[in-house]
């Protein structure tokens, strides 16, 4: 909006000028990553611009089991097609457990538990939870009927059960394999759109990662599943587990990397404090247990290891993010710098496609073109990303 | 289409789906012209019967609400700044500077706690009356700067493109004949989501205690929907005093807010600029947008806001293509042992 050279020629001024402003303050912990240029800003008494999100440990928690519950619902589905019954049986309980617990963390977040239900009454594209909220609703009915056909073969209750309700468990166990592959089918949406989630806000690190985090969050789900997979099935019948595991370890990392690329200063809290402990206990446990997989993959007891330090690396790889996140919303910094200096280079962000109906002359449509002067002298009207 | 997510819209409220809205209403405040009163704050509580969000000294000016939230719907800033007051003559004329009010105080403060007082200047012998003066306030004195203060009044600046909004999977967040965003609060079930939705820290979930009324649920401005539907003013502008908040049709309110820069420019004020304007900025134009005399982020406003869900089409896309790699992950995990 500003068109008056002078006051961007004044921003050291306004630093100081600002009583209480955190402006002045530098980079904490600099060298690591020279590509951030020294956060020199004007804020309001270094109060955050944003709203941290008023999240608690269920959402990273639930981040974390809806991998887990999708990557076990394909390992369920394909051991069961491919006759590998000591990974069908826990993959199949372990998508129940933990798509069951995800739900539970999901409703006990909620500031209103009582009315969950109110996600049902509409479906909005444009809202990743109410898309999310359609997704786990098929796809909890899918995982339950597998699991609960898991259940009846294990028990082996066609054999014991009163004559009255085998037939029931007849057509549950018939239903396992259809529910199981359905299950299947809608289980990698239940491992991404999570990462849309948290990226469609405003929060710093959570929307500069948009890219990315799909990407990652598939991985991740895809090591802890296999990760759970090696504890649990037998080393002859592990194999799918670990090469999925193998292959979401690779793609985690490789997603990581990426992101952490395109997110510029954005990046920065994934490297601080707790959600820097946790991205770093994420890497190394998943470096540990990739290279674990395939090193012990004849040993049953490196195996479990493997895996379980697989799991680990998902969960902390989702803490970390959500913290990191919720960092980079209480900090005006994130906000701030990335912000000024897109509009120092670049002008304001001013979006092309005005579609007016009847729009007459007058001051307003006057200050229209004026604006469009301005930005069209400057040379740049396109919004980064 | 429309867009429906990014970019300049024609008629809001008809783009939500109301047939012959009436024009839409916003909110036009003019800082410049802020005495920070407070007034609006205060009206706000009272119409809305907003809850207590606090009684704490922050040390930030005579700012002690602190910042938008759940029980703050209204929140006026104040910065103090070691800065000329444009347009204005403040009297310092011909006389030195040196460092600010404030400065000078803690200096003079530190001097007199080793017993010189000269600087506090109540060593003289004689005892301040607190007459008024005959000549200018600190006309005499050795150490000026030039100083002015900004005050502004914040609210929520129901976007065109409101992320709150697009992002409420309940559908409790709605836009309104008026083409207002607002909270029903009998459908809201607190999942927080529009909280870190939001690019200006406006929307909060409201904290049990002391029995509030709505805890858990996501509070907001609601510009008082119900005074604009018995065709009233919101109780914050009708409250100003100095008509600093403005109430109105908002394509009236932003030829007064052209006019009023143009003023402000031909003043010598050249730093005035409007924040939140444009149609076509990053968030489509606000419902609630300000004039600033200096740059937003001085105030705690974000300096270029783009609504979060502009890349939400290709989010999905993503979305979809990981989607699309896990599943084609795990089906080879199962062929490549067969292989």
């Amino acid at each position: 909006m500003s068109t008056q050279g002078t006051e961007h020629g004044n921003r050291k001024d306004d630093v100081r000028a600002v009583i209480g402003s955190a402006g002045g303050r530098r980079r904490r912990g600099g060298g690591e990553r020279s590509m951030v240029p020294p956060a020199e800003f004007t804020s309001y008494y270094g109060r955050p611009v944003l709203k941290p999100s008023p999240w608690q440990a269920d959402i990273p928690a639930y981040l974390f089991l809806g991998g887990l519950a999708a990557g076990s619902s394909l390992l369920g589905a394909g051991a069961d097609v491919t006759g590998r019954q000591s990974l069908k049986r826990p993959a199949r309980f372990a998508a129940v457990a933990a798509i069951s617990a995800s739900f539970a963390a999901l409703v006990h977040d909620l500031g209103k538990p009582s009315r969950f239900i109110n996600m049902l009454r509409v479906a909005k594209p444009t809202s990743p939870m109410s898309v999310g909220t359609w997704i786990l609703s098929v796809y909890g009915p899918l995982a339950g009927l597998a699991g609960a056909a898991e259940l009846v073969d294990t028990v082996r209750a066609d054999r014991w059960l009163p004559g009255r309700l085998r037939t029931p468990a007849r057509v549950l166990h018939a239903s396992g394999r259809p529910a199981g592959i359905g299950a299947a089918l809608v289980a990698p949406a239940v491992a991404s759109y999570t990462a849309v989630l948290i990226s469609d806000t405003a929060t710093p690190t959570w929307h500069a990662g948009h890219r990315e985090m799909p990407f990652l969050f598939a991985g991740s789900a895809a090591a802890a599943s296999g990760g759970l997979g090696m504890i649990a099935a037998s080393t002859t019948d592990a194999g799918p587990a670990r090469r999925l595991a193998v292959g979401g370890v690779l793609l985690d990392l490789g997603a990581e990397q990426l992101m952490e690329k395109s997110m510029g200063l954005a990046a920065e809290p994934m490297h601080q404090g707790k959600p820097g402990l946790l991205m770093r206990a994420a890497k190394a446990l998943n470096v540990v247990g990739g290279v674990g997989a395939i090193v012990g993959r004849r040993s049953r007891a490196l195996s479990a290891a493997s895996g379980a330090a697989l799991v680990a690396g998902s969960a902390c790889t989702r803490f970390g993010i959500f913290y990191a996140g919720q960092e980079s919303a209480k900090d005006p910094k994130y906000t701030i710098v990335p912000q000024r200096e897109r509009v120092d280079e670049q002008g304001p962000t001013r979006v092309e496609g005005l579609r007016t109906r009847g729009t007459g002359a007058g001051p307003a449509a006057d200050a229209r073109q004026r604006t469009t002067s301005t930005l069209s002298r400057r040379g740049t009207n396109s919004p980064i990303t | 289409m429309s867009n429906d997510l990014y970019g300049p819209v024609a008629n809001v409220a008809e783009q939500a789906g109301w047939e012959a809205p009436p024009p839409r209403k916003g909110f036009f405040t003019d800082t410049s012209i802020c005495i920070g009163c407070k007034a609006c704050e205060v009206a706000c509580k009272e119409w809305n019967q907003v809850p207590e969000d606090g009684l704490n000294w922050l040390g930030s000016s005579y700012d002690n609400t602190g910042a938008l939230g759940a029980s703050t719907w209204r929140h006026v800033a104040f910065i103090e700044q070691s800065k000329p007051l444009p347009g204005q003559e403040p009297g310092f004329e011909g006389a030195p500077t040196g460092p600010s009010a404030t400065d000078a105080l803690n200096r003079s403060v530190d001097e007199a706690q080793q017993g010189n007082l000269a600087m506090l200047g109540t060593d003289s012998g004689q005892v301040s009356l607190g007459m008024p003066a005959t000549r200018l306030p600190g006309a005499d004195s050795t150490s000026r700067t030039e100083f002015r203060w900004l005050m502004a009044s914040d609210v929520c600046k129901h976007c065109t493109h409101a992320a709150c909004l697009d992002v409420c999977p309940t559908g409790s967040l709605f836009r309104t004949e008026f083409g207002t965003v607002v909270v029903q609060e009998d459908i809201c079930n607190g999942c927080g989501y529009c909280v870190p939705a939001c690019p200006f820290g406006v929307i909060d979930r409201r904290i049990e205690e002391h029995g509030v009324k709505n805890a858990g649920i996501a509070q907001k401005c609601t510009l008082c929907y119900d005074r604009l539907q018995a065709d009233m003013t919101p109780a914050c502008a009708k409250a100003c005093p100095t008509e600093s908040i403005q109430f109105g049709d908002l394509d009236e309110l932003r030829d007064r807010a052209q006019k009023r820069v143009e003023q402000l420019h031909a003043n010598g004020v050249t730093n005035a600029r409007l924040y939140l304007e444009d149609k076509t900025d990053g968030i489509g134009g606000a419902g609630a947008f300000f004039l600033l005399l200096d740059e937003p982020e001085t105030y705690g406003f974000p300096p270029d806001p783009v609504v979060t869900t502009r890349d939400l089409p290709s989010m999905w896309r993503r979305a979809g293509l990981a989607a699309a790699a896990l599943l084609a992950g795990a089906v080879a995990s199962f062929l490549g042992g067969r292989a």
